[in-house]
């Protein structure tokens, strides 16, 4: 039982990461129908960017917000100046449709080789602001130490910040009007160009933090061919799928529900099988529940 | 006034329309009619920038209007309700109709075009909270129209607003779009497949065929004129 309790809050923990990577990749998908592999170098990238700023303030409060500034920003050049100018001119023909993953996919490998350029051999270290030594509960320390607190606590700080721009503002307003009907959208006024980027940059930041939030809860440092980060990107994307990609709230579900399910094959079957058992998930819900587990035929959500 | 002159439309390799020419003064509720593929949306397409011209000019007042994005037109007054019940489904009545209105700096003028849309459609008022895919059709064309008001229009395009909806409510829409029109000194561009329906409100007539104007003059003249009503009404 104890166990089994710990082995929860370890997955709850790391599947909070992986919803906000989700919702990095939901956020691309719903503004301009691009799986965005380029998220993961994003990612990375800002965790250098945070690396640095950790180094020379010493402060995590300093580093995370400027991290996800760095994200939000690399992520709304990427869109204006190379997605940007792609989707105007592809059309509905077959091969044009593969354009957009392909230049992800590529400006991941170019953002990867960049930071290998700049950072070389380096390593950036992430060292967490505060104790990760489990909380002692009758005798025994538990898997709840005040680094995950801070790290679940700043998901959901974060996500509550999302639903409310998303659900009680203008720009959340303009952000779903235009991911749902650009052309409605325009016609109402709507910038859509425009905040098609502000939602590249909301999934930028919300990556960068995914990815200095994946370093702090693993081993502390990230390199440019960080294992982890591969595992962020591919988690996130699977948790999104499990979401149904086209919702927020079924992101965080699908993040949580990937992190318990690989945290309880990790404890209970064995760590070879965790990468092999979120592909076998991701087919699974592909075959099975092709919309989402809540997602419904059809019927998009806000 | 709207002026549009020699107004060349392609789709691709399909010439949409050839060369069309349209007059409509300040206030006037013009009517478009012509059957299927006729080239009407196109026309209104292109005068709210979704589509490009080939060749032509269209001014409103001292605007050129071609050759601008929807989202810039908007906000000199000139508004699109497209083809089909144009409303986002997944948002709220309320939501559909704030949308129209988002990029108005003045939130009170913006908060008084919404108690007149609704007080023009109170339909909509008891459904502000719903999502607008529990709307009737006729329901949805109203918030379209609504969501179009509250950008405060001084040139209206309206886009077969009859489209599937019946009889009965069809005609309520109809007497709407007339009342709206004098009520707020709106010009109004009306494109419609129900030819009767839309000439009996409106205050010229344009016959389109295949892209080309074949007749046009007062409302009234047209629906009396039987080669018009032989060749185009078909009754
Ligand atoms: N996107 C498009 N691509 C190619 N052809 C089109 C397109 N839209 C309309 N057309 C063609 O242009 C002509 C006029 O269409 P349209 O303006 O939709 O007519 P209407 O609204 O009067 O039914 C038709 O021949 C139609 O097939
Ligand atoms: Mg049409």
């Amino acid at each position: 039982m104890f166990e089994f309790v710990n082995t929860l809050l370890i997955g709850i923990t790391a599947g909070s990461i992986y919803s906000l990577m989700a919702i990095a990749i939901v956020l691309v998908w719903r503004s301009t129908r691009v799986v965005n592999f380029a998220a993961g170098g994003i990612a990375l990238a800002s965790t250098f960017v945070g690396a640095t700023i950790l180094e020379t303030t010493g402060s995590f409060w300093i580093a995370l917000p400027v991290a996800m500034l760095a994200g939000a920003a690399l992520s709304a050049f990427i869109e204006y100046f190379f997605l940007r100018p792609l989707l105007h001119r592809s059309g509905e023909r077959t091969q044009e449709i593969f354009l957009p993953i392909i230049a992800t996919l590529g400006i991941l490998g170019v953002m990867k080789a960049l930071l290998h350029f700049i950072y070389g051999e380096k390593i950036g270290v992430i060292s967490p602001p505060l104790s990760d030594k489990g909380f002692i509960v009758s005798g025994e320390s538990i898997a709840l130490s005040p680094l995950r607190l801070m790290i679940l606590g700043i998901v959901l700080v974060l996500m509550i910040g999302l639903t409310l721009i998303f659900q009680r503002t203008n720009l959340g307003l303009s952000l779903r009007a235009a991911s749902f009907a650009p052309e409605i959208s325009r016609l109402s006024g709507i910038r859509v160009d425009l905040i098609r980027t502000l939602g590249w940059a909301i999934s930028g930041a919300a990556g960068a933090t995914a990815g200095i939030l994946q370093t702090v809860n693993g081993s502390g440092s990230v390199t440019p061919e960080a294992f982890e980060f591969s595992l962020l990107l591919v988690f996130g994307f699977v948790a999104a799928v499990i979401g149904g990609i086209e919702s927020l709230i079924g992101a965080v579900i699908g993040g949580l529900t990937l992190g318990i399910i690989l945290a309880i094959i990790l404890m209970y079957v064995g760590g070879s099988l965790v990468f092999f058992s979120a592909f076998l998930i991701l087919i699974l819900v592909l075959l099975l529940r092709p919309h989402g587990i809540i997602g419904v035929k059809g019927g998009r959500r806000a | 006034m709207l002026r549009i002159k020699n107004l060349v439309v392609d789709h691709g390799a399909i010439r949409a329309l050839h060369g069309v020419s349209i007059s409509i003064e300040k206030g006037q509720l013009a009517a478009v009619i012509g059957a299927n593929g006729a080239g009407k949306t196109t026309l209104l397409r292109t005068l709210s920038g979704l589509n490009k011209a080939s060749d032509g000019s269209a001014t409103w007042g001292d605007l050129n209007i071609l050759h601008s994005k929807p989202e810039s037109l908007v906000r000199h007054g000139i508004s699109h309700v497209s083809e089909g019940k144009s409303v986002i489904p997944e948002l709220t009545v309320a939501e559909n109709l704030d949308l129209g209105a988002l990029w108005r700096r003045n939130r009170k003028e913006a908060a008084q075009s919404k108690r007149e849309v609704v007080e023009l459609f109170p339909r909509l008022g008891e459904r502000l909270s719903q999502r607008a895919d529990s709307l009737s059709g006729g329901e949805r064309q109203m918030l379209a129209i609504g969501r179009s008001m509250m950008s405060k229009p001084q040139l209206l395009l309206l886009d077969e607003p009859s489209l599937g909806l019946a009889p009965l409510v069809i005609e309520q829409i109809f007497q709407s779009i007339r009342d709206l029109t004098t009520a707020m000194g709106l010009t109004v561009l009306l494109v419609e497949q129900n030819a009767m329906g839309a000439l009996k409100i409106a205050d010229i007539g344009i016959v389109l065929n295949l892209g080309s104007i074949a007749a046009s003059g007062s409302a009234a003249a047209l629906r009396d004129d039987p080669a018009v009503r032989a060749a185009y009404l078909g009754f």
